[in-house]
């Protein structure tokens, strides 16, 4: 006669065990969205740091004025480009990069110089960590991008009103200093 | 910045991720950083000073050999006060996909997490089957660091995502002299160049895990089978974990007491091995995700003869830096190992391309790029700190 009970309590524990899941899945959901966002303020850091890093190069007084001109102009663009225009001005920095340092030669008169070390350092590793940390974003919006797609978060608003996030793809490989 | 590294196998046993995790840990203290490296290890190991141990480890069979790992509530514990204690600005795990310590740190914490990925393998249905179960915990990681090519493939086709490329480093000035072994050939100084030692004779050797058949050690016995008949001068040396005695029972009868197995060597011993043989074989048959061993020969400026898979290929830059052979043809390899012994000139020629080609491996420049991908993952972050239920919190 207590039947009823058990049946209660069956349902309330099945009740118990979806909300843990559901809230489970939301939690690692949160966890992947506020990795992208991670990852994407340190990519926009260190696309700046390597704008900067440039131009500091180009007003050194160490190169050509034509080098310092293909370089400043490069780089004040990647830095004033809108979102639209963004991926194609900092793969154009990277381009204007390499052009530079490929001229033979190149990297070793300017650190012949002594006054060039410095920057040539920064401007390395600026343009070393632009390709960890657009790896790092790419990895970290293909994971939040495969789990928006399971059939939970779309059925259940888990994912909130927060957009989904876009890969960025830039040409990044690093000039040889 | 305050790094801590966790290493999945166990301290005691040499092996290639234990090795790197050293090298890379000395670099970082040496460009002035705190760095703490958990591991597994027996209770009576003697440990360098940034190790800490997580307990014993236990033998269990794991991609193909029988690693050394630590796993359950005892070691989950440990590794939680060591995060809790240690205050990282970034922690580093090495193969989080292997179920031992590196996992548990995923586990544990929250906050700035680098992974770095050695190993490579074919894709196989066990890997499928646990790709979910490693999920969440490798969701954690926020910088993805793979030591070659081939690791990174496997990375991006098990676990989907990216990876940046930072290859293994060597220590190359600690191989690059040394004494050969006493009676052995040798081959002098580097410069030098002397083309066989007071002892003379001709020597082929072998470094690895000698019991583990992706080493490939049975196909350079074969090969020897062959070619210690047709050369009554030629010797084989062979170090590295393993029993001994039973590879040497292996030999023909005739040709056993050519063979020298010397078992685990001390590092000094490991470098003037090295420095013993008038060819290093790499006989591996895969499974290999950069070849520490074969750096190491490189950096020690031995002439190598080394199977052509991927991963080697690409470090002896496709033959220049080091003779290669169709992988697990023993005929190939002692016909190729002849002809190196007849060509003195070509081994000189092999050792200085070799030691040219190493020094993009050192670890000075490893650990330059490890730090940078650090410091980008720890961009404007406040560190790693412990995560998950209170329930499991300074627990064991």
């Amino acid at each position: 006669m207590y039947d009823w009970i058990i049946d209660v309590l069956f349902w309330v524990a099945v009740v118990f065990l979806v909300g843990v899941y559901v809230s489970w899945r939301a939690t690692r959901l949160d966890r992947l969205h506020v990795r992208v966002e991670t990852a994407r303020a340190a990519l926009d850091a260190a696309l700046v740091r390597r704008a900067a890093a440039t131009l500091e190069l180009a007003a050194s007084r160490l190169l050509d004025p034509a080098t310092s001109l293909v370089l400043a102009t490069a780089a004040h663009e990647a830095r004033t480009a809108g979102a639209d225009h963004r991926e194609f001005a900092e793969s154009d920095l990277s381009r204007a990069l390499r052009a530079v340092f490929d001229q033979p030669g190149f990297a070793g008169a300017l650190a012949d110089s002594g006054a060039g070390e410095g920057v040539l350092d920064e401007l390395s590793a600026a343009a070393a960590k632009v390709a960890y940390a657009r790896r790092f974003y790419n990895d970290a919006v293909s994971q939040a991008r495969i789990a928006r797609r399971k059939l939970l978060i779309r059925v259940l608003p888990l994912a909130g009103r927060a957009p989904l996030p876009d890969f960025f793809e830039i040409d990044d490989d690093p000039p040889e200093i | 910045m305050r790094i801590g590294i966790v290493c999945p196998y166990t301290w005691d046993v040499p092996g290639g991720v234990q090795q790197h995790i050293g090298d890379l840990a000395e670099a970082l203290i040496a460009l002035g950083h705190h760095v703490s490296v958990i591991t597994p290890a027996d209770d009576d190991a003697e440990l360098p000073p940034y190790v800490v141990s997580a307990g014993r480890a236990v033998p269990v069979p794991y991609n193909g050999s029988v690693a050394r790992l630590a796993f359950g509530f005892l070691s989950a514990g440990r590794v939680r006060r060591w995060i809790n204690d240690g205050r990282f600005d970034v922690l580093h795990v090495h193969e989080p996909a292997a179920p031992s310590l590196g996992l548990l740190a995923c586990w544990a914490a929250d906050g700035p997490i680098v992974g770095t990925f050695h190993a490579s393998y074919e894709k196989s249905r066990v890997v499928s089957v646990t790709a979910p179960i490693l999920q969440s915990a490798l969701e954690k990681i926020t910088g993805r660091i793979a030591v070659s090519e081939a690791a990174r493939t496997t990375l991006v086709e098990h676990l989907g995502g990216d990876a940046v490329l930072i290859p293994n480093g060597v220590a190359t000035e600690r191989y690059a002299m040394a004494d050969p072994l006493p009676g052995w050939p040798g081959r002098g100084a580097p410069a030098g160049g002397v083309p066989q030692g007071p002892a003379g004779g001709e020597a082929l050797g072998f470094l690895g895990r000698m019991d583990e058949p992706r080493k490939g050690l049975h196909v350079l016995l074969r090969a020897f089978e062959v070619l210690g008949r047709r050369r009554p001068g030629l010797r084989l040396l062979l170090a590295g974990p393993g029993d001994a005695d039973d590879v040497v029972s292996r030999v023909s009868r005739d040709l056993r007491d050519r063979v020298v197995a010397l078992g685990m060597v001390s590092e000094e011993d490991k470098v003037r091995a090295y420095h013993s043989v008038d060819v290093f074989v790499a006989p591996n048959l895969g499974g290999e995700s950069f070849g520490i061993v074969l750096a190491e020969a490189m950096a020690a400026g031995a002439p190598i003869l080394a199977s052509d898979i991927e991963a080697f290929d690409r470090v002896l830059r496709g033959g220049r830096a080091g003779a290669l052979f169709p992988v697990g043809d023993h005929e190939a390899l002692a016909a190729a190992a002849a002809e190196l012994l007849d060509d003195p000139a070509r081994r000189k020629q092999l050792s200085a391309e070799a030691r040219a080609a190493v020094r993009a491996y050192d670890w000075s420049s490893v650990a330059r790029d490890v730090l940078r991908v650090y410091e980008t993952v720890a961009f404007e972050s406040a560190g790693v700190v412990e995560s998950g239920p209170a329930v499991f919190r300074d627990g064991a």
